[in-house]
């Protein structure tokens, strides 16, 4: 099908696109359009006006820092893959790539526009928890913060308000002594993930893990820190078995949805098995990513 | 700024200059196929997962049904129909496609073509592996992905040779 009508304009600057968020109650910003124009193709949206924020040099902007990586909110996700001095800054960034579509949608679809779209089964809003991330977040009103965990607030839901701009996401810097791990099932490479998992491990000298971040994505309605989980680790030096006995409680309680992709009986059990590859790999304990 | 639900558009399509008023709705793959009447580029699902549409922007493959052809003003397409040398035939990895018979019914193909194109241009030599990973965005539904892999890993080793 086609795209509705609608009024489009493509401000310079992120002024003009507030300017035109507030003069338009139900404007919708275009960034990557990877979901957004399937969306309006197949008219489950029906804007009467986009903001196509493409034309914002500054959204496109990469910092790295002492203090740790900003990428303006139009980063393309091609360019998260191939820019070895961005995942080398946010290792579960690179991690998280390759699971992430196809080529020609890499090449058009933004981290802000896969934020903002907030899809419970994307990659990016759950790296963003396991990394405490922060959404830059402007409005009419001025700028503000928002911490990833507050960030998603459910199915296609986020904490920007009408009239507001995700302009940008900043990762702290990634300690030395920090792990990644990242695992998913999908239907097909490059799909939307039906349970995956998204994990980092900070070791002491003594290989004790000091702290650690346990996400799980696609198993309820936004990605979710799995606390008890992460509780087990800490202050134990880990192996094959408290990884399987971490898993387990990461995928404790969960209640996952039902559609054509998944049961949630399914999800439900293959919930633990991702989070325990993502530590298995994360800390380099093939071992451990046997069921036993 | 005033939104507008038409606009006027320059871009470069196939290395010639292109100007049009367009309406803001009108999909790229839409302002190829009608407005160029450049039907080489098709149209399978439009909502972004059969890759038929996929044409170059700026060098890089995107899905022509996810673009609007406003948000090509001042960039360069290259559709299919532009991968022809001049004076005509075939490129390298065309010859390929017909010499594998890497084609059923062609629908999927300049899909295929233009991804594998963009592929080839930045990783000259692939290995089968990349060459699938690259494709896995493009639906063949006559299920020709064997005979497909194989001609583009054969214009990969003629242009090496």
């Amino acid at each position: 099908m086609k795209a509705p009508p609608f009024a489009y304009a493509a401000p310079a600057s992120i002024e003009g696109a507030l300017a035109l968020l507030a003069a338009h109650e139900d404007a919708k910003v275009l960034a990557g359009g990877q979901s957004l124009m399937p969306a309006l193709n197949l008219r489950l949206a029906a804007p009467s006006v986009l903001v196509d924020i493409n034309a914002i040099p500054e959204l496109s902007e990469v910092s790295i820092t002492p203090a740790g990586l900003r990428l303006g909110a139009l980063v393309r996700h091609s360019r998260i893959g191939t820019n070895s001095a961005i995942a080398g800054a946010v290792p579960l960034l690179g991690l998280a790539y390759p699971h992430i579509a196809h080529g020609p949608v890499r090449t058009r679809g933004t981290i802000g526009g896969s934020l903002a779209h907030a899809d419970p089964s994307a990659e990016w809003p759950a790296v963003c928890l396991a990394s405490d991330a922060v959404m830059e977040v402007r409005g009419p009103g001025g700028g503000r913060d928002v911490p990833a965990e507050e960030f998603s607030l459910g199915i296609f839901t986020t904490a920007i308000e009408p009239g507001e701009l995700l302009v940008a996401i900043r990762f702290p810097a990634w300690p030395a002594s920090r792990r990644a791990g990242f695992a998913e099932v999908a239907r097909r490479d490059g799909d939307f993930a039906m349970v995956g998992a998204a994990v980092t491990v900070d070791l002491g000298a003594d290989g004790t893990c000091t702290d650690a971040r346990i996400v799980l994505f696609g198993a309820s309605s936004r990605p979710v820190r799995r606390r008890e989980a992460e509780a087990r680790l800490r202050g134990q030096v880990p192996g094959a078995a408290l990884l399987r006995e971490a898993a387990s409680l990461a995928a404790q309680g969960i209640d996952p949805p039902s559609d054509l992709h998944a049961s949630a009986e399914y999800r439900r059990r293959v919930a633990p098995v991702m989070v325990r590859r993502a530590l298995a790999d994360a800390l380099s304990l093939p071992e451990a990513r046997l069921a036993s | 700024m005033t939104p507008t639900e038409s606009l006027s558009i320059t871009l470069s399509v196939n290395g010639a200059t292109v100007a049009r008023e367009v309406p803001a709705r009108l999909s790229l793959a839409d302002f190829l196929r009608e407005e160029l009447r450049l039907t080489g580029t098709h149209l399978g699902c439009e909502h972004g997962v059969c890759g038929a549409c996929t044409v170059l922007l700026d060098g890089e493959p995107v899905r022509a049904c996810l673009m609007l052809a406003v948000q090509a003003r001042g960039h360069s397409v290259t559709t299919v129909e532009g991968l022809t040398p001049a004076g005509g035939g075939l490129t390298p990895l065309q010859a390929a496609f017909q010499r594998h018979h890497a084609v059923q019914c062609g629908f999927c193909t300049p899909g295929m073509l233009m991804t594998a194109t963009a592929l080839l241009a930045g990783n000259p030599s692939p290995s089968a592996e990349q060459v699938r990973d690259a494709l896995s965005g493009n639906i063949c539904r006559c299920t020709g992905y064997v005979q497909i892999v194989e001609a583009v890993m054969d214009a990969a080793a003629g242009a090496e040779a």
